[in-house]
């Protein structure tokens, strides 16, 4: 989905206003009393624009949330599982992994390795419990691929206007 | 005192989208405004959150291909290599990782993301130009299908037992 296709009424503004909010509040979300208040002081607008700006975004699945991204391994661990189901078992199995709370990414790879997951957990023998129960339930091993050393974690995502940014009335 | 543990598991879902939301985060959880302020504060000035803000979904924005290439790097190149990786816009990881012998060579991971897939074979490629790796084994692996994406739940509210914090602010 464009962006241009989240104006549903074809108000420029409403585009520019999404943009700068995308744009600028990836990081250095205010951590005060009244944080969309303060966005609304910034960008000419009031904290109620704000607040409605964003749960549009959420219900369009544009916005994950707003919130913290912890440094890797800080507040638990992690690792990246992968798997090689095949093809005709793919659906399935996807849904058996992606039924589980501790697992948050969970994508299709085009590859002999096609499954793709992240597990997280509190702790490293809550998480190897879980990597055991899943070979158990889906009866197909997994490669279990944890971060050794991060270079570089998402810092925000530049956004650019799809198409321009041209509204469609 | 504030629960640290109580209070990482209604962050991680996000703020709510209301005027005072640290508030209603420390209602939640029994606590003040100042004290999950200043604990969110705290932990952004050590680094154990690595961004505060929105978090959006790349492939609502436009940003419809996301391939994950992996690299099969000498000891001695690649935390070299994983910071070069990581100046890229488009790339929002670069991570090391284990091998996997026989299986899986590759030891270092990055996702990066484009408007289709010219776009992040055209990335690929100013990537292997910029930071020198012709001739290094690597893949592309596209994702095709995406099963589950959310932020990662590391800690499960109903798992009251274990691990519990308390931690001074």
């Amino acid at each position: 989905m464009a962006l241009d296709q989240l104006n549903d009424h074809g108000s420029f503004h409403k585009t520019e206003l999404t943009q700068k909010l995308l744009n600028e509040y990836q990081h250095n979300f205010p951590v005060t009393s009244t944080p969309y208040a303060d966005i609304g002081k910034r960008l000419g607008v009031d904290e109620q624009a704000i607040i409605e700006l964003l749960k549009d975004l959420d219900e369009k699945s544009i916005l994950s949330r707003v919130g913290p991204v912890f440094r890797p391994n800080r507040i638990g661990v992690s690792t990246l599982a992968a798997m090689a189901v095949p093809e005709h078992k793919l659906e399935a199995i996807a849904n058996i992994i992606s039924s589980y709370s501790a697992v948050n990414h969970n994508y299709e790879r085009e590859h002999h390795f096609n499954l793709w997951f992240v597990v997280t957990a509190e702790n490293k023998l809550l998480l190897d419990s879980t990597l055991e129960d899943m070979e158990v339930k889906t009866d197909i091993r997994i490669m279990s691929l944890p971060m050794e050393k991060d270079y570089h974690i998402d810092l925000g995502f530049p956004l650019k206007l799809i198409n321009g940014g041209r509204s469609h009335d | 005192m504030i629960d640290e543990r109580r209070l990482l598991s209604v962050l991680q879902k996000g703020l709510p989208l209301v005027s005072h939301p640290y508030e209603s985060i420390a209602n939640d959880i029994n606590s003040t405004e100042d004290e999950v302020i200043n604990y969110i504060q705290l932990m952004q000035g050590k680094g154990d959150i690595k961004r505060f803000g929105l978090v959006v979904r790349h492939r609502k924005l436009g940003y419809k291909s996301n391939a994950m290439v992996v690299w099969d790097i000498p000891e001695q190149r690649v935390d070299a290599l994983g910071q070069c990786f990581g100046q890229f816009d488009f790339v929002t990881l670069s991570y090391r990782r284990p091998r996997h012998l026989p299986d899986w060579p590759y030891n270092l991971f990055c996702m990066i993301h484009g408007q289709d897939r010219e776009d992040v074979k055209r990335n690929l490629e100013l990537m292997i130009k910029s930071c020198d790796v012709n001739g290094v084994n690597h893949e592309l692996l596209f994702s095709t299908r995406c099963f589950k994406q959310r932020g990662a739940i590391y800690i499960n509210p109903d798992n009251e037992n274990d691990n519990s914090k308390k931690v001074a602010v």
